[in-house]
């Protein structure tokens, strides 16, 4: 057998072999010129410095820190942040999202142009220019004494926004824990409901399951432990607010600016994917004598959904992802964690690899969650 | 257009109607056609009136459009919280633009930002779309990055670390598309090739870029790359973002151009082989330039997204738009100011992104057409 380069097959295997070759080769030198850099900085290599104590204030988080903590601990607050910022700005980015892409189809004319001057604005301006934009702004509110009441204890001020809480104890955590397995639970015996439904045609209320397990009996809890659910508003106090939950300005900003911004690509993808619906839909909904409310929520969402999920899920990533300009106004979310510990211990390498991890994790885990939803309401084919 | 506008009308008896007409019967179709319609129609115009009234106070009856002079801005002072102080702007107009690039030699960027408009506008025309518009490109670049560092008679050498505003913002962008542009048409490529290690090294390649923040790689370039090179070589930091630039979009690009190679027929493939072609010929002719050419709407859309995300660079100290802008008011006299500043920025960035916009989807509907 004669082997030439004209080969199919042996040139493939050739040209494997170069390429990886050549990958090997530029990495080895990288890492030859890195592990001797970090010899003449006397760096050590390796994760050894999360057991080293941070020295790094940490203003806002729900967790709680000091200073003298580790930089494990620093960065599990860093990733808390994070994901504090995201999971909220992707609730809201979708429901105003969705509510813009539907104004946007409306037969109001003003609305609809509206809507369209909304996320025209919002998509060709910087997301870093508009979070600049945000904390400027908030920035130029009145001291907190001077605060903005626009509702009886909400309180907008330099300091950031401040909203009446509900002190959650113990007993309150068990109430919302089982409010929360009622929410499951009336899930599946609705889901049941409707198979019997369709069995014998009997239609089936499912709301008196749902009163009972998602109100009533966590009511009877709460009795039983005397949880208190006493609304204490925020209270001025020297030159800061006490009580109330107290979002930061930089928290605030980052989550305008985070919400506005994805919103108007969201709302873009819920109207095409609504205009994707054949419109024969619409005209068969009408035939059958229902409302065009009814027909949207039933008939043309449901169809939509599926067109609107793939490009939903890279918007969310979108997202996460873009959280990380956190770092530009000083809100310490893991990026801006790992960036400080790099410049104070020199562990680039790790810092770096640390936020890729935690990002590739959330990554996945959010392609993860919407592949599963995704196939869930995917098009059953009969 | 619109799905929900097509609510089948009852046919009008046609009768010759005056303007004023006219205009009563699109009122009542539009924004009164019922009765919650009417009442969005009355809110917003609540809204929007008192919006409009207070933006028009601040931005046009209580502005101040000019100061005596640079340090003087006790004007702008008086009205501050009540109107915008416009001022700031032709006072830092050229640091905003072209950062601390020698003043007398300003018309340099200058000129090389026309010249990137008019290269842009040139490769939007359908005419321009063949081979040579890649020697143009490189010759207008190579004639940017002539006028930007001089050095030869009557063009004096900047250095780069004085280079700064709108032509960084375009360098970093239009040399991110140029060469991250082939290096995505390459991983996409390898990405559908059948040879296990080179699709699987571009996979890793892609998602690895794809899953993390364009800030980290910035941060890696700024931080790491450094220790990544022999002694000696120390590469600029301008050249070190455009790096992370090129292989970032290179990553992002790609999976477009993947979806366009997907969407060429298989008897494409076919054809090509049994006329004998090479890979890289049946690539080169007949496969990319029809990839390409599906996937034209999309790739504008991610070269306004990388636009867009050039501003990113604030955070590793470049001076790119952002940057100037954001330094243009770090002068005490003029702190107060930057949400005017901004406003004037964000406007720049919008005129560019929203003619692509406009552009993409005036090829998608073309598309359609046909």
């Amino acid at each position: 057998m004669q082997i030439s380069l004209k080969d199919k097959q042996f040139s493939g295997l050739f040209w494997q072999i170069v390429v990886v070759a050549i990958v090997v080769a530029i990495i080895a030198w990288l890492w030859s010129n890195t592990v001797h850099n970090l010899s003449v900085r006397r760096i050590s290599t390796g994760f050894a410095f999360l057991g080293r104590e941070a020295g790094m204030p940490i203003a806002d988080s729900w967790l709680p820190y000091s200073p003298t903590d580790t930089y494990l601990r620093a960065f599990i607050v860093g990733i808390s942040n994070t994901l504090r910022v995201a999971v909220i700005g992707i609730v809201l980015a979708t429901i105003i999202g969705t509510l813009v892409g539907i104004a946007r189809l409306s037969a109001n004319w003003l609305l609809s142009r509206l809507a369209a001057v909304y996320v025209e604005a919002l998509r060709d301006i910087p997301l870093l220019l508009q979070l600049l934009f945000w904390y400027v702004l908030m920035q130029g509110l009145p001291a907190a004494r001077q605060a903005w009441k626009p509702v009886e204890g909400v309180y907008l001020s330099n300091r950031g926004l401040v909203l009446p809480s509900v002190p959650l104890e113990t007993a309150n955590l068990w109430v919302l824990l089982l409010a929360a397995i009622g929410v499951v639970a009336t899930y599946f015996i609705r889901k049941h409901l409707i198979v019997l439904h369709m069995r014998d045609g009997q239609p089936r209320r499912s709301w008196p399951y749902a009163l009972l397990l998602v109100i009533v009996l966590p009511g009877l809890l709460s009795l039983v432990l005397g949880a208190s659910w006493r609304i204490t508003p925020p209270k001025l106090q020297g030159f800061n607010f006490v009580d109330g939950l107290t979002l930061a300005p930089e928290y605030f900003a980052l989550l305008i600016a985070l919400v506005t911004y994805t919103s108007a690509f969201i709302a873009e993808i819920v109207r095409s994917g609504i205009q994707a619906v054949p419109k024969g839909q619409w005209d068969a909904a009408k035939a059958l004598g229902l409302r065009r409310s009814f027909a949207l929520q039933h008939i043309v969402l449901p169809q939509a959904l599926r067109v609107i999920i793939p490009p939903m899920t890279s918007q969310y990533l979108n997202l996460t992802k873009n959280s990380s300009l956190a770092v530009a106004v000083g809100y310490q979310d893991i990026v801006s964690i790992a960036n400080t510990t790099l410049n104070q211990t020199g562990q680039a390498i790790e810092a770096i690899a640390l936020i890729m991890m935690v990002f590739l994790t959330i990554s996945l885990g959010i392609s993860f969650f919407m592949n599963w939803y995704n196939a869930r309401i995917a098009l059953v084919e009969r | 257009m619109t799905v929900m506008t097509d609510i089948p009308i009852t046919p009008r008896p046609r009768v010759q109607r005056t303007l004023a007409g006219h205009a009563i019967v699109w009122l009542r179709a539009n924004l009164f056609a019922t009765i919650p319609s009417t009442i969005i129609t009355l809110l917003l115009l609540l809204v929007l009136g008192k919006a409009l009234i207070s933006l028009v106070q601040w931005g046009w009856l209580n502005a101040v459009w000019s100061v005596p002079d640079a340090s003087n801005t006790a004007a702008c002072r008086a009205v501050r919280g009540l109107g915008a102080c416009w001022a700031v702007i032709p006072e830092k107009l050229r640091f905003i633009l072209f950062g601390t690039y020698p003043f007398q030699e300003q018309w340099r960027p200058a000129a090389a930002v026309l010249i990137f408009i008019a290269l842009f506008v040139m490769s939007s025309r359908r005419w321009a779309w063949r081979k040579e518009l890649a020697l143009v490109w490189a010759g207008a670049l190579a004639l940017i990055g002539l006028l930007m560092w001089g050095g030869i008679p009557g063009l004096p050498f900047v250095s780069q670390d004085r280079w700064g505003g709108l032509p960084v913002t375009l360098i970093l962008a239009t040399f991110g598309l140029a060469f991250g542009f082939p290096l995505g048409i390459l991983v996409a490529l390898g990405r559908r090739s059948n040879l296990p290690a080179i699709h699987s090294l571009c996979v890793l390649y892609v998602e690895l870029i794809r899953g993390v923040p364009l800030i980290s790689l910035l941060f890696m370039a700024s931080v790491m790359f450094p220790l990544f090179m022999p002694d000696g070589v120390n590469i600029d930091k301008l050249l070190r973002a455009q790096i992370a630039f090129i292989l970032f979009a290179g990553a992002y690009l790609a999976e477009v151009i993947r979806g366009g190679l997907q969407a060429v027929p298989r008897g494409q493939h076919d054809a090509a082989d049994a006329l004998g072609l090479s890979y890289w010929k049946k690539q080169g002719l007949i496969i990319l330039p029809q990839a390409i050419r599906h996937v034209i709407p999309p790739l504008v859309n991610t070269f306004i997204a990388f636009f867009k995300d050039t501003s990113l660079v604030l955070i590793i100290g470049i001076f790119d738009l952002l940057t100037t802008a954001k330094t243009a008011i770090i002068d005490p006299a003029w702190q107060s100011f930057s949400v005017e500043v901004y406003i004037f920025v964000a406007l720049i960035y919008f005129v560019f992104c929203f003619a692509m916009s406009r552009y993409s989807r005036s090829l998608e509907a073309q598309d359609s057409a046909h």
